[in-house]
C-alpha cells in the first residue's frame, strides 16, 4: 500500500480542492467533451442535480485520449471513489479488464454491457424514441422529406436512424428521408459548421424537418434549421430551448436520470443489467413551452399510442443493432 | 567562425524556448485562478515521480518517437511528411490482421510479424504520395495530408463493415488472441513484493523504439544510402550531378518514413489496446512534427523531444484528473511548448547568436 499512501500524500499536498470526501463519486466523460449540449451534458446534469440535492461533491474528468481511459478508471478507484460512473460505450472493453481488480468500487457504464459483478450496465432503447420522433416529424412535414443527421457513422448512430425512419414511414409510407453521416473520425461529434452545411444541402433536397443525432454537431444542425425556417428534433437533452418555436421536439435519453440515480445509489449501487426504455420513462420525447405550438393534438395523440404500443410489446421497433441491417431506407 | 557553440545550438536554445512556454503557460493557469506552481508539482509529481506515472509517459513516449522519427528520416531528403497520422493508421490495420488472421505461438514472433505487418501497411500508404512527388512533382505536403482523411475514411469503412465483431457497438476489431499480447512494464519490471508500473500501458515496443533511433541514426549518418537522401536534400541538382537518382531516393526515403510511422501502431494497437480502435492514434503523428523540429531531426533529439511531449501528455492527464483545470487549457499548454520549440525556433536563436558574437567581439 505504499504506492498508494505515496499518491494519496501528493494528491492531498496539490489538490486544488480541499476536503476530498472518501467515497465521492467519479464521473467520466468521453472524449466529446461535457459540454456537449446533448449526451455528455447530460451526464453532467445528472450529476449536478445530485451535487445540489445533497450538497455532497464528485470528482469528474474530460478524457483527452484513449490510453487515459484505464488511468482515469485505475486513479479514481485507487483515490476511494465511488461508484465511479463512466459515459460512452468506448469504455466498454477496457471496464471489463479493470472492474475485476477493484471488487469494492461499483462501476456504473452508460450505453454498453459489461459482464461483471461490480458493474451497473445502462443501455437504452433509442430506437424507439428515434421511431417516436420520427413519427411526429412525418406528421409535421408539408413536404413529405425529412432528413436524419447523424454524427459519426457508427452502429449506434444507425440504430438513431434505423428507428427514425421506421416512424416517418409508419406514418406516411411514401416519405423520403435524406440520411447524411457527419464523417468517419470521432471529430464528426463536435462538427457544427459540418452540421450546418448538411442541413442546408438536405433543405435543398426538400427537406423540412431534420433530426440531428450527432453530440456537438447537432448544435450548427438546430441552428441552420431554425435560421433557414424549417424544423429540426434535437437529440439526448431536452434541446428546445435553444431555438424556441423552431425545434419540434427533442427525443430524451434520460442519461441524467441513469447517473443521478447510480450517484444516489452510492456504494448501495444495485449492479446488472439496466434497460432504460419507453417503458420505464428512460426514453420519450421532450414536450414544453417551447415546442408546445408545435405539437398538434394528432400528433401527440399519435406519438403517445405508440409509445403506449411500444411499452405493452404490441409494437416492436426494430433494432439496428440486433443484426447490422435495417428493414426500411 | 560566425557560429554560436554546438553545446548552446544543442541544449541552451531548447531550453530557453521551453522555459518561455513554462512561463506563458503559468500565466495562463494564474489567469484561471489556480496556482501554477502546485500544478507544475501535481505534473512532475503524476508523470515522473511514481513508476506507473513513467509507464505512461514512456508510452506516449514510444508512439512519438515513431512519429518523430518518420518526420525527421524525409526530412533529411527535404520532404515534409504530415502523413504520419494516415500512415500509422493504416500500419494499425497491418498489426490488426497479423495478429488477428495468424495463430502465434509466442508473442515475440507475433511481434515480429505484426512489426512487419505495421511496417509495409505503413511504407505502402506513403508510397502513393511519394511516387506522386517524385515523378508528378504533386507536392508531398497537400498528398500526404489528404491522404490523412482518406486512411481515416479507408480504416472507418473496414472496422465498420468487415473486422467489427457482429453486434458490437465499437468500432473496433475483436480483442487479439492471448499469444500475441506483449509484455507490459508491468510484468517485466515487478515483483511480487514490489509492483511496478501497475496498469500503465508501457510495454516492450519501448525497447524497440530506442532501436529504431540507433537503427536510424546507423542509416542516416553511417550507410551509402543515408548519404544519398542528406545530399539529395541539401541539393537535388548536385545530388542529380553526383549520380544520385533523385526519384528512387525521394522514394525510399519516404519509405522508410511510412514505415516507421506505421510502426507506432505496434505500440498503440498490439502493445495497449490489444484491439484496432479506430482512433488510436490521436494526433501523434502531428506531433511527430514538433518532435522531430525540436529534436532537430537527429535520433538523439527526437528520443529527449518524445520524452518531453510524452511528460507533457502524462503531466496533463493528471492535471485534468484532480484540478479544475479545463482540457481545453491542457491544450493550450502543450500547444505553447509546440509553439515555442517547434515554431518560434528562431525568436529564441537570433538574439542568443548576437550574444555569443558580441560575446567573443569581446574576448578577442
Amino acid at each position: 500500500m505504499t504506492l498508494m499512501q505515496k499518491f494519496l500524500a501528493s494528491a492531498a499536498a496539490a489538490t486544488l480542492c480541499a476536503g476530498a470526501a472518501v467515497a465521492e463519486p467519479a464521473l467520466i466523460f468521453d472524449l466529446g467533451g461535457k459540454f456537449d449540449k446533448s449526451f455528455n451534458e447530460a451526464a453532467f446534469a445528472g450529476a449536478k442535480r445530485w451535487a445540489d440535492e445533497t450538497g455532497e461533491t464528485f470528482r469528474e474528468i474530460e478524457l483527452q485520449s484513449e490510453a487515459q481511459r484505464e488511468q482515469a478508471l485505475r486513479r479514481f478507484a485507487e483515490n476511494g471513489n465511488n461508484p465511479i460512473v463512466m459515459t460512452g460505450f468506448a469504455f466498454g472493453n477496457v471496464l471489463g479488464e479493470v472492474a475485476p481488480d477493484y471488487p469494492d468500487t461499483k462501476f456504473a457504464i452508460i450505453d454498453m454491457v459489461v459482464d461483471a459483478p461490480n458493474v451497473r450496465s445502462v443501455v437504452f432503447n433509442e430506437h424507439e424514441g428515434s421511431y417516436l420522433v420520427g413519427m411526429m416529424a412525418a406528421m409535421a412535414s408539408e413536404s413529405g422529406t425529412v432528413g436524419f443527421i447523424g454524427g459519426m457513422d457508427i452502429p449506434l448512430i444507425r440504430k438513431f436512424a434505423c428507428g427514425y425512419v421506421q416512424g416517418v414511414k409508419a406514418v406516411n409510407p411514401d416519405a423520403t428521408v435524406i440520411q447524411n453521416m457527419t464523417g468517419t473520425t470521432p471529430a464528426a461529434w463536435n462538427d457544427p459548421v459540418k452540421g450546418s452545411e448538411l442541413t442546408k444541402s438536405q433543405i435543398s433536397q426538400g427537406a423540412d424537418v431534420v433530426y440531428a443525432a450527432a453530440g456537438g454537431t447537432g448544435v450548427g444542425v438546430l441552428q441552420t434549421a431554425a435560421d433557414e425556417g424549417i424544423l429540426s428534433v434535437g437529440v439526448d437533452s431536452n434541446q428546445n430551448y435553444l431555438h424556441p418555436g423552431k425545434v419540434l421536439t427533442s427525443m430524451l435519453k434520460r442519461v441524467d436520470n441513469a447517473v443521478y440515480d447510480a450517484m444516489t445509489a452510492g456504494t448501495d449501487l444495485e449492479t446488472g443489467i439496466n434497460v432504460m426504455g419507453v417503458a420505464n420513462g428512460g426514453i420519450g420525447y421532450a414536450m414544453d413551452d417551447y415546442n408546445a405550438e408545435l405539437i398538434s393534438e394528432e400528433m401527440k395523440a399519435a406519438a403517445d399510442e405508440a409509445a403506449a404500443k411500444i411499452s405493452s410489446g404490441e409494437l416492436t421497433v426494430h433494432d439496428y443493432m440486433s443484426d447490422n441491417a435495417c428493414p426500411v431506407e | 567562425m560566425d557560429r554560436m557553440p554546438a553545446w548552446a545550438d544543442a541544449v541552451l536554445v531548447p531550453l530557453i524556448s521551453l522555459l518561455l512556454a513554462a512561463f506563458l503557460s503559468a500565466l495562463v493557469i494564474i489567469a484561471i485562478g489556480e496556482n501554477p506552481i502546485d500544478a507544475f508539482k501535481l505534473m512532475v509529481d503524476g508523470a515522473l515521480m511514481r513508476s506507473s506515472g513513467w509507464g505512461y509517459t514512456l508510452y506516449y513516449a514510444t508512439n512519438f518517437i515513431f512519429t518523430g522519427l518518420a518526420v525527421a528520416v524525409a526530412f533529411h531528403a527535404r520532404m515534409f511528411n504530415i502523413g504520419g497520422e494516415g500512415q500509422a493508421m493504416i500500419g494499425g490495420l497491418g498489426v490488426a490482421l497479423v495478429c488477428l488472421y495468424i495463430p502465434w505461438p509466442h508473442w515475440s514472433l507475433a511481434l515480429l510479424g505484426s512489426c512487419l505487418g505495421a511496417a509495409i501497411f505503413g511504407a505502402a500508404w506513403a508510397l502513393i504520395p511519394a511516387y506522386l512527388q517524385a515523378r508528378r512533382g504533386s507536392h508531398i505536403v497537400i498528398t500526404t495530408i489528404m491522404f490523412n482523411f482518406i486512411a481515416a475514411a479507408f480504416l472507418n469503412y473496414v472496422l465498420v463493415n468487415l473486422l467489427r465483431p457482429v453486434g458490437a457497438m465499437d468500432p473496433a476489431t475483436a480483442k487479439f488472441p492471448e499469444a500475441t499480447h506483449l509484455p507490459t512494464f508491468q510484468d517485466m519490471f515487478s515483483t511480487a513484493a514490489s509492483p511496478m508500473f501497475r496498469g500503465a500501458p508501457a510495454n516492450v515496443t519501448f525497447f524497440l523504439a530506442l532501436l529504431a533511433c540507433l537503427l536510424v541514426w546507423l542509416l542516416i549518418w553511417r550507410t551509402r544510402l543515408g548519404y544519398e537522401i542528406r545530399a539529395l536534400g541539401h541539393s537535388e541538382p548536385a545530388a542529380r550531378y553526383a549520380g544520385i537518382n533523385p526519384v528512387r531516393t525521394v522514394i525510399i526515403a519516404m519509405l522508410i518514413s511510412g514505415g516507421l510511422a506505421g510502426l507506432m501502431s505496434v505500440n498503440t494497437t498490439q502493445g495497449e489496446a490489444e484491439r484496432l480502435i479506430l482512433n488510436s492514434i490521436e494526433g501523434a503523428g502531428f506531433i511527430g512534427i514538433a518532435v522531430a523540429l525540436m529534436g532537430r531531426n537527429h535520433p538523439l533529439g527526437v528520443l529527449l523531444a518524445a520524452m518531453l511531449f510524452g511528460f507533457l501528455y502524462q503531466g496533463g492527464a493528471e492535471l485534468a484528473l484532480w484540478t479544475n483545470i479545463p482540457r481545453e487549457l491542457i491544450v493550450v499548454i502543450q500547444a505553447l511548448v509546440i509553439l515555442f520549440t517547434g515554431a518560434l525556433d528562431n525568436m529564441v536563436r537570433i538574439p542568443l547568436e548576437r550574444i555569443f558574437l558580441a560575446f567573443r567581439r569581446g574576448n578577442s
